[in-house]
């Protein structure tokens, strides 16, 4: 039985759901020589600001029971420097590619949208408003409403492109910050950025990463994830959803599928295990035969609540 | 290109009740192995730990026609990983993806080479001695431990050739303190002029003692560092290391750029840990 893996988010379409998640892939050409990377269905890239930025220094990461705690600080070439060295070459690769993109203002939001309208090969456009890790942008727009919409509504006036606002989870009701969204005008929303963490040595009474904060990711956020998907599928039943937190399986993606989630992305198993993209698209195939469904978009939100 | 191979453990020695070597069965990882390369190991299934962790590629075994079959892992035990790796048994698998990062540069004769370790850090001067050797260059180890029970293996590096120079914390083998002791008497004995050249890898404090001592000697360094590794690939950007250049200080990823150094440009300071 032959089983259709596409699927289509908010415009964006996608060879199979499997999404590498931005800033646990780099530019994606990091992984030329072990990844096909057309064989994904996208590349989220390393999310840019305008200018190139050094980010924290070291130690920015540090594992925790079934995950890990990260505060990078955003390092990266900027916006321009991606489009001309980076984004060609993507290109050349067959990749699908969503640039992530974050600022500290909304101006600068929307300077690198412009940017990104004029540059052949970006497949879609991934708001950061949710890294919490840095002092200015991200979560700092992504934790209310208003600045959520002030975000979403200045980048959708100046792009054509699929728009896809990364959420936060660190809110009390992420689903309202879907709808937010959508009210902006984003064509999807990606969920959950990292949950804001610490770690401490206890024996120097020091925090472990230098910017004493980081975002948890890894298995450990799953769940809570998985519910997060759930609310917004419930909250805005049309609205596609990008998923993540933890996915290290073809088992694991289903539930985010199966909550409503149309993509998926794949951040930290990526680590573990830079092959897994071939793992993920097999599973996912022997599921859909062994429960003869022919393609992935007709399990979208098939959870089933009904009391047995 | 690297390979990610479910290797078998040959043997497991256990040098002390904290160091032992792991002899793997990779034959594609290993051929493609250079001196100071690294691989990404996971030793234990599931989520916990979740990620591998960065060693340095010990001995490369070969079979009797010189093609490599495998390769060891130095190891002590300090953290869930280690501690694993510490109790493997003959038949276990462990996960492994490498070669990783780029190699030392060779020295070439007439220059000399001096090696200096500490502690686990003699890991990548094995495969090192061994290139060395097979260029004819005049090689030294330096290598340094807390007590004679943590220096092994100074025989095998006196096979190769190579002059054996050990000091100790508490003065049990060789001299007495840490590994700059005979260092400074062996700089004290060559020709400032003479072609040399320095690798260190041992812990930060001590890497970046041997950095200053020979940048007082007007000799530079190539350190082996070992940043926290997320990926091992350039995905995570968590290794950095802050390098200094005419345009100011940069992070730059270990995996890729690294592991090796030139210590005088690392900014010590900002390295972490």
């Amino acid at each position: 039985m032959s089983v259709d893996l596409s699927v289509d988010v908010g415009g964006l379409r996608l060879a199979n759901p499997f999404i590498a998640a931005s800033g646990c892939f780099g530019y994606g050409l990091e992984y030329d020589e072990v990844v096909d990377l057309s064989t994904l269905g996208g590349v989220a890239v390393k999310g840019l600001f305008l200018e190139p930025r050094e980010g924290h220094p070291p130690v920015r990461i540090v594992e925790t029971p079934s995950g890990m705690l990260n505060a990078i600080g955003l390092q990266g070439i900027g916006a321009r420097r991606f489009v001309a060295d980076k984004l060609p070459v993507l290109r050349d690769r067959g990749a699908v590619v969503i640039v992530n993109i974050c600022g500290s203002t909304v101006d600068e939001y929307a300077e690198i949208a412009r940017i990104l309208e004029d540059a052949d090969g970006v497949g879609a456009i991934e708001l950061n408003i949710s890294c919490p890790n840095i002092s200015k942008g991200g979560m700092m727009f992504g934790s209310s409403l208003q600045g959520t919409h002030d975000v979403v509504s200045a980048v959708r006036r100046v792009t054509t492109r699929p728009l896809i606002p990364k959420l936060t989870p660190n809110v009390a009701d992420v689903a309202s910050f879907a709808l937010a969204a959508r009210d902006a005008g984003a064509d999807a929303v990606s969920l959950v950025n990292t949950f804001l963490a610490m770690a401490i040595d206890v024996e120097t009474r020091r925090p472990k990463l230098s910017n004493i904060v980081g975002g948890l990711s890894g298995p450990a956020i799953r769940p809570i994830a998985v519910r997060m998907v759930h609310e917004c599928r419930q909250a805005a039943p049309d609205l596609p959803i990008i998923g993540m937190g933890g996915i290290m399986t073809a088992e694991d993606a289903l539930e985010f599928i199966i909550a409503g989630a149309t993509a998926v992305q794949v951040g930290t198993a990526n680590f573990v295990d830079p092959f897994v993209w071939d793992k993920l698209r097999d599973g996912l195939v022997a599921y859909l035969r062994r429960h003869a469904i022919s393609s992935v978009a007709a399990l979208v939100g098939t959870l089933d609540t009904t009391r047995g | 290109m690297p390979v990610d191979v479910d290797a078998v453990v040959l043997s497991n020695t256990q040098l002390s009740h904290d160091y032992n070597s792991v002899t793997l069965a990779a034959p594609q990882l290993a051929d493609q192995a250079e001196p100071g390369q690294f691989v990404m190991v996971k030793a234990t299934a599931g989520d916990h730990p979740l990620l591998r962790r960065p060693f340095s590629v010990f001995e490369i075994q070969r079979d009797g026609d010189g093609r490599a079959t495998g390769f060891s892992l130095l190891n002590t035990r300090v953290g869930v990983t280690t501690r694993a790796i510490y109790g493997l048994r003959r038949g276990d698998r462990v996960r492994c993806l490498g070669p990783l990062g780029r190699p030392f540069s060779l020295a070439t004769p007439p220059a000399q080479a001096w090696m200096v370790a500490g502690g686990v850090g003699l890991a990548p001067f094995a495969t090192l001695a061994t290139s060395l050797r097979a260029r004819q260059v005049d090689t030294t180890l330096f290598y340094g431990g807390r007590s004679a029970a943590d220096l092994f293996y100074a025989d095998m590096f006196g096979a190769l050739g190579v002059h054996v120079r050990l000091s100790t914390d508490d003065g049990s083998r060789g001299d007495h303190g840490n590994v700059t002791v005979p260092l400074r008497a062996a700089f004290a004995s060559i020709d400032r002029g003479s072609p040399l050249r320095l690798y260190a890898c041992g812990p930060t404090p001590m890497m970046r003692a041997v950095t200053d001592l020979a940048a007082s000697e007007g000799r530079n360094t190539d350190v082996s560092l070992e940043q926290i590794m997320g990926c091992g690939l350039g995905g995570c950007y968590s290794c950095v290391v802050p390098l200094r250049s005419a345009a100011g200080t940069h992070f730059v990823r270990s995996c890729l750029a690294g592991p090796i150094f030139d210590g005088s440009a690392v900014d010590w300071e900002r390295l972490g840990r």
